[in-house]
């Protein structure tokens, strides 16, 4: 159910993180819709392994290495995760770092003044 | 107006996916092949107590690498992006930043740091490690920044830290080439008992060594996109 309820919302960021990307004019604004599809994507992943009545998969005194086969969730989605995270911090950056150089270019952070590209 | 249109009607064809994904999800009864190795394994293989920590530094360790080098590249292209006819900002006096924030950062500064390593330096024990060490790191640099916009960082120490230690971290994993099992092997250390801080070999060495550099990568992005304000 729990599983159910994050994929959901997963899937609604992802749809909201789109729209605001392809609506919006203001760069710094299609920055932010990104990082809420990026968040999106994470939260759908993240769900998908998780499973009911289990715990974290970190192995101790109430998790005995015998019974962590049967007691844990899958620690695979988790190691993605974190990656997609990283990564997506980076390119954050990265994509600041360009709206701050375009804006210096044509002091505007509307994406419709920048026409070199568009065909 | 059409724009607006085709716009919808793409998320439409894509939420119609989403709801068919979403509907025909069943969650699984039991771990899947690889999950139930890990769970198995992790332990005589690395002796680390978080199971994603050994995933990410010991079985899939090259692919850590290659996350650690991309995002030494973002921030490398950040800061030649930004830094290219920048310094517009020195000399421009500011507004001082208020009591609070200032005597804050003062007293939560060394607290910030000091939970960063301790997250890293955990890492195989608790649910935590090198990159989330790192990211809070760069949050106490952040709130330095925030209090002082103005403060020079050392651009050099910033680096020496990062390529040090990337340095000693293919280094751990040349090592494990030549006499371990291959590359990145943790087996180089003894892997101690389960649960104390000095074991699963070399994870928490490694570990560390990516907790700080990620640390330095952000804090690096985090100044140099500081230093282009005001310009």
């Amino acid at each position: 159910m729990i599983a159910s309820i994050a994929i959901a919302a997963g899937f609604g960021l992802i749809l909201i993180g789109l729209y605001g990307a392809l609506t919006n004019r203001n760069m710094l604004r299609m920055v932010v819709s990104f990082t809420v599809a990026n968040t999106g994507v994470n939260l759908v992943l993240v769900a998908v392994g998780h499973m009911y009545g289990r715990t974290a998969p970190i192995l101790d005194t109430a998790v005995p290495v015998a019974e962590a086969a049967s007691r844990i969730i899958d620690p695979i989605p988790q190691a993605l995760v974190l990656t997609a995270i990283v990564i997506g911090v980076g390119i954050t950056a990265l994509m600041l770092a360009y709206v701050y150089r375009l804006h210096q270019t044509k002091h505007s952070l509307d994406i419709s003044k920048y026409t070199e590209l568009k065909w | 107006m059409i724009k607006r249109f085709t716009v919808i009607l793409l998320l439409t064809g894509l939420a119609t996916i989403f709801i068919g994904l979403a509907l025909g999800y069943v969650p699984d009864g039991s771990l899947n092949q690889s999950a139930r190795y890990y769970a198995e394994n992790t332990v005589s293989d690395t002796g680390a107590a978080n199971i994603v920590t050994a995933i990410i530094v010991t079985y899939r360790g090259l692919d850590t690498l290659g996350e650690v080098t991309v995002l030494f590249l973002t921030a490398a292209i950040v800061g030649l992006v930004l830094t290219r006819g920048a310094k517009a900002g020195k000399g421009k006096p500011m507004l001082a930043s208020g009591e609070l924030l200032s005597t804050g950062a003062g007293l939560l500064v060394p607290l910030i740091l000091l939970l960063g390593v301790y997250v890293f330096v955990n890492g195989h024990l608790t649910p935590g490690g090198g990159f989330q060490g790192g990211a809070i790191l760069a949050s106490g640099i952040m709130l330095v920044l925030l209090s002082d916009p103005m403060k020079d960082f050392s651009h050099r120490l910033i680096a020496v830290i990062e390529s040090v230690s990337g340095l000693v971290f293919i280094t751990v994993g040349i090592l494990g080439i030549l006499l371990g099992a291959g590359f990145l092997d943790n087996n180089l250390l003894p892997l101690g008992k389960l649960g104390e801080l000095f074991s699963a070999g070399t994870i928490p060495l490694v570990y560390s060594l990516v907790g700080l550099k990620v640390g330095a990568e952000f804090s690096s992005m985090l100044v140099n996109l500081s230093e282009t304000e005001g310009s």
